[in-house]
């Protein structure tokens, strides 16, 4: 088991976390959280492999991990603003009130 | 080495898992900062400086002030603290489950692939070598970034803040 295998195990665990969040919970604050907890464990694999991955001379790794907050800033700020809208349509967040959103 | 892993990863599990049980969104929002800051001390456990303070400023700082102010604004009760309601039975058992396969294959999938050791020294990124990478090979990612980011932004506020017309007697 090297050091690259408990980050994995780490990133993977974390991810399930989230991912078991956003399936389970009825807010939609909550499960906005339990999708950025999922990119946060992405951005977890991308460290370990730049790490422990075979070519150390590039910051690849955290390159792309800078993006990729970049980009979950973006998407937590549009993934807020629609709450707020959501909020304001209907005057509560619960996502089984949210179904007449279908087309 | 390991157990300072050891430490950092329990902190961040044991907040997430802790944020996503818990009935108090406002104390989501806070044990997730603490998940976030776990994160951080991961990059710097593993070297990754800048991106360790990039994720404290935008997430500690940013992100999750974000979620409070999304949380305040769209609370029902506005006296009293924010609760939420548990999950129905069969959407939690449904969720959990879910959970536990993706974690199950995930692990086996971790466990049983054959890593290549890890080169001897470990890996430096100073700051001057991602400003020159940034500006240099990926100086299109850095511009279509900040386009998006602008976008992004724009849009939310346009989502945010346009007033649709109501009635005077079912204003708050």
């Amino acid at each position: 088991m090297t050091p690259l295998h408990l980050c994995l195990l780490i990133s993977s665990a974390l991810f399930c976390i989230g991912l078991a969040g956003a399936l389970a919970r009825s807010n939609t604050i909550l499960v906005l959280l339990g999708i950025e907890l999922m990119l946060n464990a992405a951005n977890l694999n991308f460290i370990a492999f730049w790490r422990f991955g075979p070519s150390p001379a590039h910051a690849t790794g955290v390159i792309f991990v800078i993006f990729s907050i970049a980009i979950a800033a973006a998407e937590a700020a549009v993934g807020l603003a629609l709450i707020i809208a959501l909020y304001r349509h209907q005057r509560n967040i619960r996502l089984q009130d949210a179904v007449q959103l279908k087309g | 080495m390991t157990v300072v892993l050891a430490i950092i990863a329990l902190v961040l599990l044991g907040s997430a898992a802790a944020a996503m049980l818990s009935r108090n969104l406002v104390h989501s929002a806070l044990l997730l900062a603490v998940s976030w800051l776990g994160t951080a001390a991961f990059y710097l456990w593993a070297g990754a400086d800048f991106a360790a303070f990039a994720q404290v400023i935008v997430y500690v700082g940013a992100v999750s002030m974000v979620v409070l102010f999304a949380v305040l604004l769209t609370r029902q009760n506005p006296v009293g603290d924010v609760q939420v309601e548990p999950a129905s039975r069969v959407r939690l058992t449904a969720a959990l489950s879910v959970g536990a396969c993706v974690a199950a294959v995930l692990f086996a999938a971790v466990v049983s692939s054959d890593f290549r050791p890890a080169p001897a020294q470990a890996p430096t990124a100073t700051v001057k070598q991602i400003g020159l990478e940034l500006m240099g090979p990926y100086g299109a990612a850095l511009l279509i970034v900040g386009v998006l980011l602008t976008v992004a932004l724009l849009g939310a506020i346009v989502l945010a803040a346009s007033e649709p017309k109501r009635n005077p007697e079912d204003a708050p």
